[in-house]
């Protein structure tokens, strides 16, 4: 994979700095980080954070302490869709150990592990700030809330439906 | 009906967008402040209305304010906390995502107050779309003049950016929140200095919560004397809870603070009972941090009086028999809930957002989660009780910031109150995985032995 930005994507990094005082752009690690791994397959390779390094000029030892400290960095390949269903307290009372068991089921995989095809990943999080319309799971940069088995029927054929 | 002040509108149409709140009477408050007022009668106002910060510590808005440093020469920033990741906490977000203009009218009222030129919204990763519908709201009030140079003609320019987490409960500390928007590791900084003299880069910053910041708004327009007609003693205003678990009617609602904890739970207008015609057996009131309380100490405190939903009423009787408000997270368990299992949740949440720094917090997160998943499992021994209680209380009170605390408070609740239920899972292994304890024990709990610290 080719690590590079898009002259667009330049552009947004640019204005991304420009938010921070004269020097600070090392505050943009952050924002940064999560384009580079949309951009570069999903996931933040060696190759990906040192690319972030030279364009925040940081050292690339301060830009894997970071990434290694959030839990939305994916630091291994994961899969085209990414279920990550809460399983803390207030989800728990509602049944989200039951979704996690059923989607195991459904694809064939377990918890931290990718589908043969490389479609799906499942991965269970931490509460999301969704408690009230538990269970539910994060599905790129949405939220999927009052989950089902047929709910969670429906995701899975439409993330198939979108592959294809 | 009480009385709505942040929520009132949430339900127009199109009221996310400009047009429709402004319409409805928005931006006044910026009006009313860049135009009439000094950024010292805005701080004024604040504390004259009591307002309490809404992040959790309850901590009075106007005074932290009061305490920003002013070096001269030196920019000053307010950031908003909007990382909003505490379990059974989602008000944040149902403001920002429905009324995204009133949290940035907020904003430009409050930087002007603390002159702040630069201000920004951390929020958490994972609220992705909030994002855009704050940036829309942004650019919206930068290009009807709400925002940038010169703002009303009063000499006070003003930018507001969005600041995405990516995963970390611990960067809702302020501390930790200003080290990651610096962009580093959230590891919470020791204080004193407090980010009110040294906050981020260096320089004289506040931190408050989205609630309390959009709570300004109505504090500006009706004055401060007025919010703090509403609600009792020193739990003046409205407070926005989420309430979930097992109840009929999950939600955000907003209360004002004069209400009983009975009220809340029962009553149609909010949380509408408990679900499937289940019996009420515990419920943590403010957030995953504080105590859980059994039933019956929950809707009367030990002297016997009828709870209410303010900071004092929930925390009468101090951990021996209250709870906190904490963040407003309202979370319910019916009869069917396990206490030993939720307890566990509890724990590998903490366990998983440490950040670290020090052993007490680091290690004895990790043993509780071990002891208590040995428990559950069938596989605890009587004497694990009491290492866990041990454990607790060494963590609290023994670390750089209060997550420490906010890990060994769930864990000492459970057991002060519930201990009877770890001691069934422990000397029922086998019938503890087929079904739960039930409230069997609990028709009157405050009456129970319970060791208190
Ligand atoms: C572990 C931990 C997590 C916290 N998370 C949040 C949070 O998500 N949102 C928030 O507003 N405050 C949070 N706080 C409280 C903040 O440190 C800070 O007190 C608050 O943002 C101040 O705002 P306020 O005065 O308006 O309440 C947290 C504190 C701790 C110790
Ligand atoms: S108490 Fe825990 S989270 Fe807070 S600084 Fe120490 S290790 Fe980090
Ligand atoms: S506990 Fe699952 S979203 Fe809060």
């Amino acid at each position: 994979m080719n690590i590079q930005f898009s002259a667009e994507e330049l552009n947004k990094v640019n204005e991304i700095i420009a938010r921070y005082p004269e020097g600070k752009q090392r505050s943009a690690v952050i924002p940064v980080l999560h384009m580079a791994q949309d951009a570069f397959g999903g996931w933040l390779s060696a190759a990906s954070m040192d690319y972030v390094a030279s364009l925040l000029q940081m050292e690339p030892i301060e830009v894997y302490e970071v990434a290694t400290f959030y839990s939305m960095y994916n630091l291994q390949p994961v899969g085209k869709y990414m279920f990550e269903v809460c399983q803390t307290g207030p989800c728990m009372v509602k049944g989200s150990d039951g979704i996690i068991d059923y989607i195991r089921e459904k694809l064939g995989i377990g918890v931290g592990e990718t589908t043969a095809d490389g479609l799906f990943t499942l991965k269970t999080v931490e509460c999301l700030g969704a408690c009230g319309y538990a269970p539910m799971m994060q599905l790129g940069k949405t939220y999927r809330e009052h989950l089902t088995k047929e709910r969670v029927d429906e995701i899975i054929a439409a993330c198939r439906a979108k592959a294809n | 009906m009480a009385k709505k002040l942040l929520l009132a509108n949430a339900h127009v149409p199109g009221i996310r967008g400009y047009e429709v709140y402004r319409r409805e009477g928005g931006y006044r408050s910026v009006e009313k402040a860049l135009k009439t007022m000094t950024p010292e009668a805005i701080v004024e106002e604040v504390k004259k209305s009591g307002l309490r910060g809404r992040g959790g510590a309850g901590f009075p808005a106007g005074l932290k304010w009061s305490f920003i440093a002013k070096p001269e020469g030196v920019p000053r920033h307010l950031v908003c906390n909007a990382d909003e990741s505490e379990p059974g906490t989602f008000k944040d977000r149902y403001l920002m995502e429905f009324l995204p203009h009133l949290l940035v009218e907020g904003l430009i009222v409050s930087s002007f107050a603390l002159g702040s030129n630069t201000t920004y919204i951390y929020i958490r990763g994972e609220y992705a779309w909030i994002v855009d519908i704050l940036e829309t709201a942004i650019t919206e009030a930068k290009a009807n003049g709400w925002l940038g140079k010169n703002i009303l003609g009063s000499g006070f320019d003003c930018e507001i950016y969005v600041q995405r987490g990516a995963g970390a409960y611990i960067c809702g500390e302020e501390t930790a929140l200003i080290e990651s928007l610096e962009g580093k590791r959230g590891n919470p900084r020791i204080k004193p200095p407090f980010p009110a003299v040294k906050g981020l880069w260096g320089r004289p910053t506040v931190v408050n919560n989205v609630e309390t910041l959009a709570a300004v708004v109505p504090i500006i327009n009706d004055g401060g004397e007025s919010y703090a007609q509403i609600g009792i003693g020193k739990s003046t205003g409205t407070k926005l809870l989420s309430a979930c678990g097992n109840i009929n009617k999950p939600g955000v609602y907003e209360i004002d603070m004069t209400i009983s904890v009975e009220e809340f739970i029962y009553s149609d207008e909010y949380c509408g009972g408990i679900a499937n015609g289940k019996r009420l057996k515990a419920c943590i009131p403010g957030g995953s941090s504080v105590p859980i309380l059994p039933a019956n100490l929950l809707l009367k405190t030990a002297k016997g009086e009828p709870r209410l939903m303010n900071y004092e009423s929930l925390a009468d009787g101090g951990f021996a028999t209250g709870s906190m408000m904490g963040s407003g997270g309202f979370e319910v368990l019916d009869e069917d809930q396990c206490i030993v299992r939720h307890t566990l949740s509890l724990a590998r949440f903490y366990h998983h957002e440490s950040c670290g720094q020090c052993s007490p917090c680091r290690e004895g997160t990790g043993w509780m989660k071990k002891i208590l998943h040995n428990i559950e499992y069938g596989k605890g021994k009587m004497s694990d009780i009491d290492l866990l209680w041990d454990i607790q209380r060494k963590i609290e009170g023994n670390t750089i910031c209060p997550l420490g605390d906010a890990a060994a408070w769930p864990v000492a609740a459970a057991i002060r109150h519930f201990r009877d239920e770890f001691e069934w899972h422990v000397l029922n292994p086998e019938e503890s995985q087929q079904r739960n304890f039930g409230l069997a024990h609990y028709a009157d709990p405050s009456a129970m032995h319970v060791p208190v610290s």
